[in-house]
């Protein structure tokens, strides 16, 4: 079942996408039919607005761990750096709000850039260099920016300062010829991610890697540096999540970020990557991320779930694309 | 012979260096404290009051001293009691089990010591145990909402409601609530999970604008929430939403009621400084001989813009 990394070059040529990759796509369509069906409401333009921008979160931190988990690797660790990055940067802002003004922003902005990139090294070299299981590293790493988040919030919640708060806010709510910014800062990283991952030669050696890394080793693949760099990748994808996450509450608390480690990894496996590694899909990670989205809030606008099964249903839901995903092959 | 002397002379040390220590802390009677640690807001604030009322208290009354420990587990708290009573003769202990179930076994264990036992917000399975139990009425956090609620709404008009983590708490604050809405022309169109998070607050709120055209109030359960259903409502545009309340008394939203919002213009308080009151009580029953022993539950009157000042404590983290 390995994928060298020549075949994924072949695969790479005759995109977009092949037949059996439209998996996640055809999930995601059947969910909108589904959906309008049963609440007509649910493809208004307010309600998808809201439903991709709330997505656009878990879609981030998916590119970054589609990386990763092509590669080989896992990173648990997500929701609780994200809340980590997200405490540091408003706590930069808020200290340097009464000299730069505005200017805080962009200040933190970057500080988020640099400390995301930072734990993910962190995460990255101890599980290359410290040879560790990465699922153990970042379980660990986990508890350490959860602990620190709440250390740093005191339990309760750090807010930012009320002067940035206005000039801030547009990075969430604001819309540029009507698509909201989130949208936008999601598509560039998307299509980053999908230019890295597809059209260069790390992507190409992330795929050979997590295929199999003792034949990319012999191929001449700096595996350890590959790998790591993913781990890089994650952790920037992180920041710029946090980066839109910050204007939309404008706080952040212990629960910030929580369990998202589990609906980016679901969303990155029903877009088709591999968890065993060795095949990554960025347009799959992101139809995965709406799916989630979109199956939450159908739940929320159909009347027919009791309240107590929800979490039930979409577990169901979850499992019925992942075997249709499977059969269409 | 030599090593044996050495060796007794050594213990006849040390028992003599224990003893020392012992009496050092004889002359203190000590209260345990032992609470969850900061998880979310309102432990947060749990610890912050507790950590207050251990240095007011040790301040005013020389002879007692106050230890506080915090678990994040109920597992973790089950042996920080087990460590609280081995490692010193301890009065009393004042604890907010994680759970009913699995703290008391462990409670009744340190009662069998001859401790005073004060058990504050989540009682134990067996109310024997405790000599003295301080707790808030969460049925009244949820309906006393409601009939302000309905009094504002003249009796009418349709709601939503975001609920917490399915736990005993928030069954009782819907308890509340519902029973007092059922009494009047009020639809609830929709309850749903939220968890106690700003987070799945502002999402749900925001499927819940999608699906109803109209909405006169909303009811969030806890004031975190309310927080994230506010954003959601400012960002939506909508005008017609007249109240928008929560319930426990978060410093945020107590600033709310003080600036007379009018979509929010009360709150009811189930407030974390509720282990002050029994952490004060219990020292009461040994500085002073006050008899404590019995039940004191704190009721949720309305928190109101001339009233604010009480429940606001802008140290707290909640």
């Amino acid at each position: 079942m390995s994928i060298t990394s020549a075949q994924v070059a072949a695969r790479d040529r005759s995109w977009p996408i092949r037949w059996s990759d439209a998996g996640p796509f055809i999930a995601l369509a059947v969910i909108l039919v589904l959906g309008a069906l049963v609440n007509p409401s649910f493809l208004s333009e307010t309600n998808v607005l809201n439903v991709v921008t709330r997505s656009a979160f878990v879609a981030i931190i998916a590119i970054g761990a589609t990386f990763v988990i092509s590669s080989g690797g896992l990173d648990l660790s997500v929701g609780s750096m994200m809340a980590f990055v997200t405490g540091i940067m408003i706590m930069i802002m808020n200290a340097l709000a009464p000299s730069l003004g505005s200017g805080a922003i962009l200040v933190g902005g970057a500080a988020a850039l640099v400390v995301g990139a930072l734990c993910g090294a962190a995460n990255g070299l101890i599980v290359t260099v410290g040879r560790i299981e990465p699922f153990i590293v970042t379980l660990g790493t986990m508890g350490i920016f959860r602990a620190l988040i709440t250390f740093m919030t005191d339990g309760g919640s750090l807010p930012i300062d009320r002067g940035l708060r206005d000039a801030y806010r547009p990075v969430y709510f604001g819309s540029v010829l009507g698509v909201p910014i989130p949208i936008l800062i999601s598509l560039v990283v998307i299509l980053l991610g999908a230019f890295l991952l597809y059209r260069t030669k790390y992507g190409r050696r992330c795929a050979a890697v997590g295929a199999n890394p003792e034949v990319a080793r012999f191929s001449g693949v700096p595996v350890a540096r590959v790998q790591t760099l993913a781990y890089v990748i994650q952790g920037l994808c992180v920041a710029v999540a946090a980066i839109c996450y910050v204007p939309r509450l404008g706080a952040a608390t212990p629960t910030t970020g929580q369990l998202w480690e589990l609906q980016v990894i679901t969303a990155v496996v029903i877009g088709g990557t591999a968890l065993r590694g060795g095949k990554g899909r960025i347009w799959g990670t992101v139809a995965g991320a709406l799916i989630l989205e979109a199956i939450a809030n159908l739940m929320v606008l159909s009347d027919l779930v009791s309240e107590y099964l929800v979490a039930a249903v979409q577990g169901v839901i979850i499992i019925v694309a992942m075997l249709v995903h499977r059969f269409t092959k | 012979m030599n090593t044996f002397a050495r060796t007794a002379g050594l213990s006849a040390a040390l028992a003599a260096l224990i003893a020392t220590a012992a009496t050092a802390q004889d002359g203190k009677t000590v209260i345990a404290v032992s609470i969850p640690a900061a998880t979310h807001g309102w432990t947060g604030g749990v610890v912050y009051h507790a950590e207050q009322a251990e240095q007011e208290i040790e301040a005013a009354f020389p002879d007692i001293d106050v230890v506080l420990k915090t678990s994040p587990s109920a597992t973790a708290q089950v042996s920080a009691l087990e460590d609280l009573t081995a490692s010193q003769e301890i009065a009393a202990l004042v604890i907010l089990p994680f759970t009913s179930e699995e703290l008391t076994g462990p409670v009744e264990q340190v009662k069998a010591g001859g401790t005073f036992i004060t058990v504050v917000d989540r009682g134990l399975t067996d109310p024997s145990i405790q000599d003295l139990y301080v707790a808030g009425n969460n049925i009244a956090v949820g309906a006393n909402t409601a009939e302000y609620l309905a009094e504002q709404l003249g009796g009418e008009g349709e709601i939503v409601v975001l609920r917490g983590i399915p736990t005993v708490i928030d069954d009782e604050r819907i308890q509340g609530f519902t029973e007092v809405i059922d009494g009047t022309n009020i639809k609830i169109l929709d309850i749903q999970y939220a968890n106690w998070n700003q987070d799945e607050a502002f999402t749900l709120m925001q499927d819940y604008l999608a699906k109803y055209p109209h909405i006169d109030a909303v009811w969030a359960n806890d004031d975190d929430m309310l927080l994230g259903v506010l954003e959601a409502i400012e960002q939506s545009g909508r005008t017609e939403i007249r109240y928008a309340l929560g319930g426990n008394g978060m410093k945020d939203i107590i600033e709310k009621v003080m600036a007379n919002d009018p979509v929010t213009p009360i709150s009811t308080p189930y407030p974390p400084s509720m282990i002050k009151t029994a952490i004060y009580m219990t020292a009461a029953q040994f500085h002073g001989q006050a008899p404590v022993r019995g039940t004191v539950l704190l009721d949720a009157p309305l928190i109101t813009p001339e009233n604010a000042e009480q429940f606001y404590f802008p140290d707290s983290p909640f």
